[in-house]
């Protein structure tokens, strides 16, 4: 029981320190490796484990998780595994492009957020995807920095 | 005229306002064709619907056709024996309509006649339309496309609607919207809290599909437009979108995810059957089918970005379409088969563009940014799309050989993906 809240607490604390260190870095540049094995250079301390963000980011027209976005998946990963919790993965768009191939869009990010907390152990049964494409767009401007916001996976 | 009378009684149920004046073309055709429409004679009240300004602002809509002001006109000639062709000439229109209007039994009856000016003949004899007072717009469109026909040899457009989205915010509302060609007289046909999409007609104008996530999941719906009965067609996990009728209006393509991607599949809509059409693990949807049926244009980024393939259904033989550009999406073909008319990025995201599906050539028929959802003419002329103007979302129109430009007046909520009816 210590063990296991002490590996989570660790896994925790890894993910926080990586998430803070990219935090400044441009959402459009993400960092080129994903270090999410990197070597433990945080102590575990109860005080850094905070509320995870809900959201997960992509960039225009793709599909695939950012090193970003797989740290702070493998945290919610840790929290789901042993929860019976379902989750609902809604994925969304900008406002570019069409809207069909934009529904299409959020549903292979939202599919993409699905199968690595699958492999991560968390059980498919409860996780259902679904797509608004650009039809909720959070940020309603028409420029990058409204299109980098809308551009998600929400774990409601 | 049944027909009519039918899609009459169901259409004619909203409000009718004149919005046209609204109507902001931005840009016409070199040399149009000038036409003088005189002010109806009509012995009686105020009508509620000025017939001879629906008709001037059709004309002028098409782009083909410049109407003359009626305070240049010299004189407003009720039939032959009174018209002087050079008070005509003066003021260089090249037609003149003429006509009056007469009320009888509850019923209004528009007689017209149409006379080439440069020739000092008729072009059109005597017609008469009739209708209720709710139907003068439709009298008003029906003269237009007589008009309009006459004198360019194609079939006017006038008569036809368009069903659109209008979105609404604080509090979130969508609402499917069905009006005449020119956004006039605009009734809502569902509206819901969750979003809706990707309105089609079916190819004989009885019936629209479209995307509901009423149930908080997407699901294809199939409307009929003189009942108002829904059915939800599609029912599955995952995406159900992107319905688009074969031209014999027996099936319905749509996009499901449910086998794990994005993929396109026709419905038989009498039998419900299923048949799966593509298979690749990438996107594949906005199916669109050829003029034969034989076949379906789709929107896929298996090649990386997003372009346009066409699948032959007998064969499951796929090849690409377009090749000009990064990013090439939802695309629609011409009636005549020849164009495809398509969402196009070049630099910037995104503009109108139409291919000649033969050659393969592109030309770009919009320039503003933030242009989607191109929906065609039932006679080929013109196109509508969704556009952005003044921060709301807009409709417009396009001739196909992008020479003339409309904007239709702006509604309450933003306005988006238009789809134009075939001809009743």
């Amino acid at each position: 029981m210590i063990t296991k809240a002490m590996k989570q607490g660790l896994t925790l604390a890894v993910v926080m320190a990586f998430l803070v260190g990219c935090s400044s870095s441009d959402k459009k540049k993400p960092a080129a490796a994903a270090p999410v094995s990197a070597p433990v250079t945080a102590p575990a301390v109860e005080s850094t484990v905070q509320q995870l963000s809900n959201v997960v980011y992509f960039e225009f027209d793709k599909y695939e998780l950012t090193p970003e976005s797989r740290a702070l998946l493998l945290a919610h990963a840790e929290k789901l595994k042993g929860a019976s919790t379902s989750l609902r993965l809604e994925g969304h768009a900008d406002e570019r492009g069409s809207r069909e191939y934009n529904i299409a869009l959020g549903e292979k990010r939202a599919n993409a957020v699905r199968d690595f907390l699958v492999l991560q152990g968390v059980k498919a049964a409860s996780l259902e995807s679904v797509s608004y494409g650009e039809e909720r767009p959070v940020a309603t401007g028409h420029d990058d920095s409204a299109w980098s916001q809308n551009r998600r996976v929400e774990l409601k | 005229m049944k027909r009519f009378i039918l899609l009459a009684l169901v259409f004619f149920a909203g409000y009718a306002q004149a919005q046209l004046t609204n109507i902001n073309i931005t840009r016409g055709v070199d040399n149009p064709t000038r036409i003088a429409v005189v002010p109806m004679a009509y012995v009686g009240d105020k009508l509620p619907e000025d017939v001879a300004e629906i008709v001037r602002s059709d004309l002028n809509f098409s782009g083909q056709f410049e109407s003359i002001p009626v305070d240049k006109m010299i004189s407003y000639p009720k039939n032959e024996s009174e018209i002087h062709y050079r008070d005509w000439k003066a003021i260089n229109a090249e037609y003149l309509l003429i006509g009056s209007i007469n009320f009888q039994g509850g019923r209004f009856y528009a007689s017209y006649e149409l006379f080439d000016v440069v020739q000092q003949k008729r072009a059109l004899a005597r017609i008469t339309v009739d209708g209720t007072d709710t139907q003068l717009r439709d009298i008003a469109h029906r003269i237009s496309d007589k008009t309009y026909e006459t004198v360019t040899g194609i079939r006017g457009i006038f008569s036809t609607k368009i069903i659109y989205v209008e979105a609404f915010q604080k509090p979130t509302k969508y609402r499917l919207m069905l009006s005449d060609f020119d956004g006039a007289r605009a009734r809502s046909l569902f509206e819901s809290k969750q979003p809706l999409m990707s309105p089609v007609w079916s190819p004989d104008g009885g019936r629209v599909a479209y995307v509901s996530f009423e149930t908080d999941r997407p699901a294809v719906y199939v409307q009929n437009l003189s009942t108002g009965r829904r059915d939800q067609v599609t029912n599955f996990q995952g995406l159900n979108g992107a319905p688009a009728w074969s031209p014999d209006g027996q099936n319905l393509a749509v996009v499901l995810s449910k086998d794990g991607n994005p993929e396109i599949y026709t419905l038989n809509l009498a039998s419900r059957a299923f048949t799966r059409v593509t298979n690749h693990f990438a996107i594949d949807t906005e199916p669109s089918w050829t003029i034969d049926g034989s076949g379906i244009f789709f929107t896929s980024n298996r090649g990386a970005k997003p372009q346009i393939y066409k699948v032959t259904l007998a064969t499951g033989e796929t090849e690409r379409v377009t090749f000009d550009g990064v990013y090439n999406a939802r695309g629609r073909v011409s009636p005549d088969g020849k164009s495809l008319v398509l969402v196009h990025q070049r630099e910037s995201c995104c503009m109108i563009g139409a291919q000649d599906i033969k050659s393969g050539n592109l030309r770009i028929l919009t320039e503003t940014n933030l242009d989607e959802s191109p929906t065609i003419a039932p006679n080929g002329a013109m196109l509508m799309y969704a556009t952005s103007f003044g921060g709301k979302g807009i409709l417009a129109a396009v001739s196909l050989d992008a020479r003339t430009k409309v904007r239709l007046p702006s509604k309450q909520g933003d306005v988006r993906e238009p789809a134009w009816s075939p001809f009743f």
